[in-house]
């Protein structure tokens, strides 16, 4: 134990299934929990989408919610529910010295812009002249800030006034390990004490869709639980629409301002395994070997998101260890790209401090009656990277 | 005895490796003699048609092979172009670099005509369908790796065998700076010996163009385009859009030692500030760049007087030059009246990401070299801007310390300071 231990102390998340973490919470630890699904509006892939969310409970000014596409909205109002989870929204001295770190892909292309200038380009063979005049003329000139990928922090800053520090890591699943990675790493070296982190993604746009079927991973025909998925028709993933945010901070400056604790953030191992190179298996075991589990067991949650390859060695890598349960989220929720493993630690973190299980998420997970002290949240990238961490309750 | 530790107590960060492209040329030689001739690379856009826009010039890296072939294949080329220069430089193996990467580089999308081709290929349903169709039937990965952010870190990665996981990351014109920020922080916690920080921007694109020229940020001086990037002047009109790349191998002065590699200079300190007033917009009183440069002088140990020269960020926009000059004058007080201040923009454009890594590049030969890059396009000075800008001619000055700016859009400010031996 150390002053410097890194403590989850603010837990923000909206999904399919609702939002805020004890929303969540109750929803997930229920017997039987039901997804949320749309299988109609981009046939033949069915999405997770967004539950209604009132957007000015986080986000006061119409005029911030409209410089925003729905991806920005989104994260900057579930950066709002982990910062009033903290007791630290409208703090004007703790945001003013927070340090945070996004998980961000992009924002959202105007499909009648884009779907105008493809169906021109039919009648005219100077394709290039054709953007230009478009892209001049229709374009909304302020939709490059609403799209744009570090404008997500952006707007954290100017709405909830988090200015300490802002830095934004891209690329998929590793956005967010390493985000979570780095600002952990922060914590625990004294390099910062109050650390904002997490991530969203919105999927309902044909190009966030694109995103994954351009190597052909999306799910296609009847929905199936994550761990069914494989030699169904497609590539695996079903998406969804949510995001995660956590609030970190050292135990030392959380316990001074008698902050509310749920779980404890151990050393987030990640990398990158060569998988053209058939290095994913042995990576898996390698990150385990690294992270110090418990030795009679442990419940796992899992970020797989059902891409065949990735999820298959998930699976099999846990499955050669004694007792130990997976609970793959992503059947409920749908895969959150980027905001993946925040959404595991956050759903590690509120089964550590509700002391209890989830029951399983299929009927191919198994039980879990074992310790609660540490669960493990995992992300195996779909395409690459890959991290986990062990969250564990307050000695 | 060297010191290995600052003032801190934590590992003293030095750079081993440097390596740069921009629209003038390939690596640090001629770059530098471009840069100190008061060279610029600006000129008219030659790699799509420029009917209908406004600003018809820009930085562009059109000498690469990959200078046609869109945004991710060009900027991999310029990260890989510019490492290389620096793993050579600093004597390492070219692939077996053995400590983490951090990449500055730009959001990507898929490239129109990829967007196109998919379209052409596609049965008769409207677009978003059709795309999804083709795209779930294509034979390659070609298409999907464009547009994957974590790409062109990850195949970086292998080229130059960096360890763990690659972080990509964008503080829009800042991230540059903070790829190096993130390199110096891992080595001062002591998680690496060395860390290889890359900005990179290969993206100016028509549609990249338009975006910014809709913001109003571009400078639309045409007619003149070497003319076109004019900081710190009273008839300033916008940035110019540009290309390039840096990379810095950084090590823990230690390591550096222990190995007996060059060391070209330290990195004795970095900070940061976001602005929470406007997504483009800077508060008007100027307080988070000033509490950025605080910061970095700050973590620097070095006081209102430590600054040799400021390397401004200095982008030639109207709103930047203005609070570049304001926030400095807060810092340095009286100081800032003996201190130079030029950009390196006026010649090679704003690089967007590669910014904050180019021009740490260019400060750290600055020091080098006792050799102060001008601002060129100086012949209509702004009254309201005093600073010493270093007008058209280089300088020959012994600079020890100095500060590189770099600020961004949604309310991105960091701030490096460079010196020129360990303390």
């Amino acid at each position: 134990m150390s002053a410097r231990d890194v403590v989850i102390t603010g837990i923000g998340l909206v999904s399919s299934l609702g939002e805020g973490a004890d929303a969540h919470w109750q929803k997930l630890s229920a017997p039987g929990p039901e997804p949320v699904m749309d299988g109609e509006r981009f046939a033949p892939y069915t999405i997770h989408p967004l539950p209604g969310i009132d957007w000015s409970r986080q986000i006061a000014k119409r005029g911030d919610q409209r410089q925003m596409e729905t991806w920005q909205r989104l994260g900057t109002y579930v950066a709002g529910l982990a910062l009033a989870d903290a007791g630290i929204r409208d703090n004007e001295e703790l945001c003013a010295t927070m340090d945070m770190v996004v998980a961000a892909g992009g924002g959202e292309r105007d499909v009648a812009v884009d779907s105008d200038i493809l169906a021109a380009s039919e009648q005219r063979d100077d394709f290039d002249v054709l953007l230009n005049e478009k892209l001049t003329t229709e374009l909304r000139p302020t939709l490059f800030l609403a799209q744009l990928s570090n404008l997500l922090a952006g707007n954290i800053s100017i709405v909830h006034k988090v200015t300490g520090s802002s830095r934004t890591f891209m690329g998929e699943e590793g956005a967010g390990i390493s985000a979570i990675e780095t600002a952990a790493a922060r914590i625990r070296s004294g390099q910062s004490t109050h650390m904002l982190v997490g991530g969203a993604f919105q999927t309902e746009h044909p190009d966030m869709l694109l995103g994954y079927e351009l190597a052909g991973y999306l799910h296609r025909g009847d929905w199936k639980p994550v761990w069914q998925r494989q030699g169904a028709e497609g590539g695996g993933v079903v998406s969804g629409s949510g995001g995660a945010f956590l609030v970190l901070e050292s135990r030392e400056h959380a316990e001074k301002r008698g902050q509310r604790i749920y779980a404890t953030l151990g050393p987030v191992s990640c990398g990158r395994a060569r998988r053209d190179k058939g290095e994913l298996d042995s990576a898996i075991t390698r990150l385990l070997d690294a992270t110090d589990l418990p030795a009679n067991g442990f419940l796992t949650i899992s970020g797989a998101s059902g891409a065949h390859k990735a999820t298959e060695t998930e699976k099999a890598a846990f499955d050669a260890k004694d007792n130990v349960a997976l609970r793959a989220f992503s059947t409920l929720t749908g895969h959150l790209k980027e905001a993946q493993f925040p959404f595991a630690v956050a759903l590690a973190a509120l089964a550590v401090s509700n002391r209890a299980s989830y029951p399983a998420f299929e009927a191919n997970e198994k039980p879990f009656e074992g310790p609660l002290k540490s669960v493990l949240a995992t992300t195996i990238g779909y395409h690459h990277f890959e991290g986990m961490a062990l969250v564990s309750a307050l000695d | 005895m060297t010191k290995f530790t600052d003032h801190l107590g934590r590992p003293v960060v030095a750079v081993t490796g440097i390596g740069v492209v921009t629209s003038l040329g390939v690596g640090k030689k001629d770059n530098w003699q471009a840069l100190t001739a008061g060279k610029s690379g600006i000129h008219p856009i030659t790699r799509f048609p420029v009917d209908h826009l406004n600003t018809r010039i820009a930085g562009t890296v059109d000498f690469l092979a990959s200078s046609p072939k869109g945004a991710s294949a060009l900027t991999y080329e310029l990260a890989e172009t510019a490492a290389e220069e620096a793993v050579a430089e600093a004597g390492l193996a070219i692939d077996d670099f053995g400590g983490p990467l951090f990449l500055a580089s730009p959001p990507v999308e898929l490239d129109w005509h990829d967007r196109l081709a998919l379209y052409k290929n596609g049965g008769d349903k409207p677009a978003p369908e059709r795309l999804l169709e083709v795209a779930r039937n294509l034979n390659s990965l070609e298409m999907f790796d464009s547009s994957q952010f974590a790409t062109i870190a990850d195949r970086l990665a292998d080229r130059f065998g960096a360890t763990g996981l690659p972080v990509t990351l964008s503080t829009a014109c800042a991230s540059g700076a903070t790829a190096i920020q993130l390199g110096v922080e891992a080595i001062r916690r002591g998680e690496a010996r060395r860390a290889l920080s890359i900005g990179a921007d290969g993206s100016a694109t028509a549609e990249a163009l338009i975006r910014f020229s809709l913001l109003s940020a571009l400078s639309t001086s045409n007619d003149a385009p070497e003319k076109a990037s004019k900081p710190f002047s009273k008839d300033r009109d916008g940035f110019v859009l540009a290309e390039g790349s840096a990379a810095l191998v950084l090590e823990s002065l230690e390591a550096a030692t222990a190995r007996g590699a060059t060391v070209l200079g330290i990195i004795r300190g970095c900070g940061e500030k976001a602005d929470d007033f406007h997504r483009t917009r800077s508060k008007p009183d100027g307080s988070p760049a000033i509490a950025a440069v605080r910061a970095a002088l700050a973590d620097a140990g070095l006081g209102e007087d430590g600054i040799d020269y400021v390397n401004a960020h200095g982008t030639s926009t109207p709103e930047n030059d203005k609070m570049e000059h304001l926030s400095l004058s807060t810092v340095f007080g009286e100081h800032i009246n003996r201190i130079p201040v030029s950009s390196n923009k006026s010649m090679i454009g704003h690089t967007l990401s590669a910014a904050g890594a180019i021009e740490a590049a260019f400060s750290i030969m600055t020091m080098r070299e006792g050799v102060i890059p001008p601002t060129i396009n100086y012949d209509n000075p702004d009254p309201a801007i005093t600073f010493d800008v270093v007008p058209n001619v280089k300088r020959e000055a012994e600079v020890r310390t100095v500060l590189s700016n770099s600020f961004g859009f949604g309310g991105q400010n960091t701030c490096l300071v460079m010196a020129r031996e360990p303390v």
